[in-house]
């Protein structure tokens, strides 16, 4: 006979590996991905792959050449950070600039913290602000490129956000704005101009619930944003209508669906209990409203996003599970 | 019926019965037991024989060696051969009593019939004396001897009996074929102890027993027992935890650092339900109990729920059951997610053994760790609401301040938290140290009060 095997307790495992949660998170974002392909054709596919492959190069070199430790890329992390990134940004943005963000995203925001599981922002998010910081004229350049189908321009060159800040600057209320541009409830949902991301909340909330339903992630962060959202700018158009949007604009414009339900429910940079993860959402909603209502940027998801990474030891501090037998 | 079920975490293996058709058959005698001594919780028994001595089935040969302790009694007639140390399931030194088998002779007073006496004519004590006397301890898991747990201290009161059928552990099936053979022994020995506690009895069984269900409802109606049901669990791993189990029938939480009792409840097996009615009805001392013999690599036909006598050796009823099948990695004596891995199969059973399980490399073998994710999925798996994740890294830091802070010491060793790892990180394996420290600087503190009190005192 063969040696035994000797362990302590448990013996057995859950089939469930880091790998295995990571792919539910690439089959979830297998919709909105195909669908942006759709809209902005190969150029889209292709920041997608320089994107992905940038991510994962930058890893493998990372472990190998500086840490000199096993390479991690086959838990497909980077893969997800990649793609998350690419989703951020036009489809018109040059090939190198993708790559910078890439290897910022991975090499200094994952890396230098550690790897998977260390960092204490969410890779993409500071990817995608790095490069709006960098490279502001690539990366609000929304103009469309070819896509199979074609896609509602509503507000050529910009996004929906992008266009109302300028209308309202320029002195236009919001009602004008949305006569003018003639964008109804149904584009916001299917399909809107904007970065891959933001182009179909509809296939983002179809991924969104395939990962509820595999049980990756919880509904609470989502919810909290976008009830926050909900509130506060029901609040503010109730208010003056003239000057602010309402609930169904900002919940489906701007990359606040793919923000809410895959990036800030990023496992390693959001708050471990459904108390805390609450508390951070509504951080979140309230922030991203701040931004848009009166900051300079017409966007607030990754700045909010990021804000509130800030705060994830915190909140795991303060908030605990309840546990059994105590009060 | 409403499933009961406990409130804080809990894990959903697949809980492969393969062996429940199984019906329950004799194990033949070995030709050898080595009966250890220290088969239960608290002080090692001590022996009352020595080589040479003739001994018979049922005969005391070791007597308490504290006030937590039990009897232990001869599996088998025949002659001590000697009285050493030994290594034990756990691969612990242990003493134990070596006894070469002859024939199967009984010692007086002990009725070996199948007939069922359910007339309770013993008073309290006289119970409590006989299940003392029979070396009756918790054959759950924790071999906790059953006397002390059925007599509280003073002014602590159970409202409530449960008897555990819960039965979680995946694959394991010897309560669920005691259940479904032997209801009403049973159902009889869990009126004993009401009888003894002066409350009312829920038995817990989890829903994917359903035949167990009916046979005990039909046993516990035909003997008109009033103050008794059964209760329905939800399926769910660890159901049948003594904490878990009290919050799924009562709806109560035992305080951390206080027992059972002072919840109001008192848990029993099903298995020592029926050691108490051999004890008390028949006056048959705790010598054999059921096993299972069972696995993922184990042909359906080799699959046995073995009926064997205390103290025979691993290796006899491997033999029986037709030797280690091929592609067994691990030998576990017990259920997968709390059992014990065995490596030396000459070690021997005992009052708490309950199974016989293999695994294959490919379902037990763990996997390298990897980083932490921080998915959460560990506090989501934990049965006593602790954060695993956590308890790992303060273990690591040293910091057993934070660790007693955030509950370390209330770690019931479950294996949920290793279990639903998605990095296999070992975490059970050093929250079980972190437990360990914990519970240390609780007791020294403990002693440091006491010190200082009594030099005031003074």
């Amino acid at each position: 006979m063969d040696k035994l095997l000797v362990s302590p307790a448990p013996h057995l495992h859950v089939k469930t590996s880091t790998r295995s949660l990571m792919t539910d998170v690439v089959i979830a974002l297998t919709p909105a991905i195909l669908v942006s392909i759709l809209f902005y054709g190969w150029s889209e596919l292709m920041v997608l792959a320089v994107s992905v492959a940038s991510c994962v190069l930058t890893e493998w070199a990372v472990t190998k050449f500086l840490l000199k430790r096993p390479s991690t890329i086959s838990d497909m992390s980077a893969v997800i950070t990649g793609l998350l990134l690419a989703m951020n940004l036009p489809a018109s943005i040059p090939w190198w600039v993708t790559v910078i963000g890439g290897v910022f995203s991975i090499g200094v925001v994952k890396m230098t913290f550690g790897g998977l599981g260390q960092n204490v922002f969410n890779p993409a998010i500071a990817g995608r602000i790095f490069l709006l910081i960098s490279f502001p004229v690539y990366m609000t350049d929304w103009s469309m490129t070819d896509g199979f189908v074609p896609v509602v321009d509503a507000v050529s060159g910009a996004t929906p956000l992008t266009a109302l800040k300028e209308a309202l600057l320029s002195g236009s209320t919001v009602s004008e704005f949305f006569a003018e541009s003639g964008l109804t409830v149904r584009d916001m949902i299917q399909d809107v101009g904007a970065s891959a991301g933001e182009v179909s909340s509809l296939a983002l909330l179809a991924g969104f619930a395939y990962l509820l339903v595999r049980k990756v992630v919880k509904i609470w962060i989502p919810l909290s944003i976008f009830a926050t959202v909900a509130i506060v700018s029901g609040i503010f158009s109730l208010a003056n209508p003239d000057l602010y949007t309402g609930p169904v604009f900002n919940i489906f414009t701007g990359g606040m669906v793919l923000g809410a339900c895959f990036m800030a429910t990023d496992y390693v940079t959001s708050p471990m209990t459904t108390a805390g993860g609450i508390i951070y959402g509504i951080g979140i909603g309230l922030i991203t409203m701040m931004i848009r209502y009166f900051g300079s940027y017409p966007e607030g998801m990754s700045f909010a996003i990021l804000i509130m990474n800030c705060t994830v030891p915190l909140l795991n501090n303060w908030f605990h599970n309840k546990k059994y037998g105590r009060p | 019926m409403n499933k009961l079920s406990f409130r804080i975490g809990g894990v959903h293996p697949a809980d492969n019965k393969f062996s429940r058709e199984r019906s329950i058959e004799t194990l033949p005698l070995p030709k050898t037991v080595y009966v250890s001594m220290a088969q239960h919780l608290g002080a090692p028994a001590k022996p009352v024989v020595a080589p040479g001595d003739k001994v018979k089935a049922g005969q005391v040969i070791a007597e308490p060696g504290g006030f937590i302790s039990a009897f232990v009694h001869s599996p088998v007639s025949g002659t001590v051969k000697s009285v050493s140390m030994r290594n034990d399931l756990a691969g612990r030194p242990a003493t134990h009593v070596e006894i070469a088998v002859e024939g199967d002779e009984w010692a007086e007073g002990i009725d070996l019939s199948d007939t069922l006496v359910s007339e309770i004519r013993d008073d309290r004590q006289t119970i409590l004396d006989k299940i003392k006397a029979c070396g009756v301890v918790g054959l759950g898991g924790a071999t906790f001897p059953t006397h002390v747990k059925l007599n509280p201290a003073p002014g602590k009161k159970a409202d409530c009996l449960i008897i555990n059928g819960a039965e979680c552990e995946p694959y394991l099936t010897c309560d669920y074929r005691i259940m479904v053979e032997r209801p009403r022994e049973i159902v009889v020995g869990a009126a004993i102890m009401q009888k003894v506690l002066g409350c009312r009895c829920v038995i817990g069984v989890e829903e994917n027993k359903p035949e167990a269900i009916a046979a005990l409802r039909s046993a516990i109606s035909e003997l008109g027992y009033r103050d008794m049901e059964v209760g329905v669990l939800k399926m769910c791993y660890p159901q049948g935890g003594e904490k878990q189990l009290i919050d799924s029938v009562l709806r109560r939480q035992v305080k951390s650092g206080c027992l059972p009792i002072d919840a109001g409840a008192v848990v029993q097996n099903v298995a020592t339900a029926l050691a108490v009615y051999e004890a008390v009805q028949k006056n048959k001392p705790l010598v054999s109990k059921v096993m299972t013999v069972t696995g993922n690599c184990l042909p359906a036909d080799r699959m046995h729920n073995y009926r064997f006598r205390i103290g025979t050796p691993l290796s006899f009823i491997i033999e029986q059951a037709g030797g280690v099948p091929e592609g067994a990695a691990k030998i576990i004596s017990g259920g997968p997610m709390m059992g014990k891995a065995i490596s030396n199969l000459d070690a021997c059973t005992v009052k708490g053994s309950s199974s016989i399980l293999y695994l294959d490399a490919e379902s037990t073998k763990r996997k390298p760790a990897g980083n932490c994710i921080r998915c959460g999925k560990c506090s989501d798996a934990c049965p006593m609401g602790l954060e695993p994740f956590l308890l790992n890294r303060l273990y690591k830091a040293g910091d057993i301040e934070g660790l007693e802070k955030n509950a370390a010491q209330d770690c019931i060793e479950c294996g949920c938290c290793l279990y639903s790892c998605p990095a296999n990180i070992p975490l059970l394996d050093n929250v079980r140290q972190a437990k360990a420290q914990a519970l240390g600087a609780i007791r020294a503190r403990a002693a440091a009060a006491k010190a200082a009190a009594e030099a005031t005192k003074k």
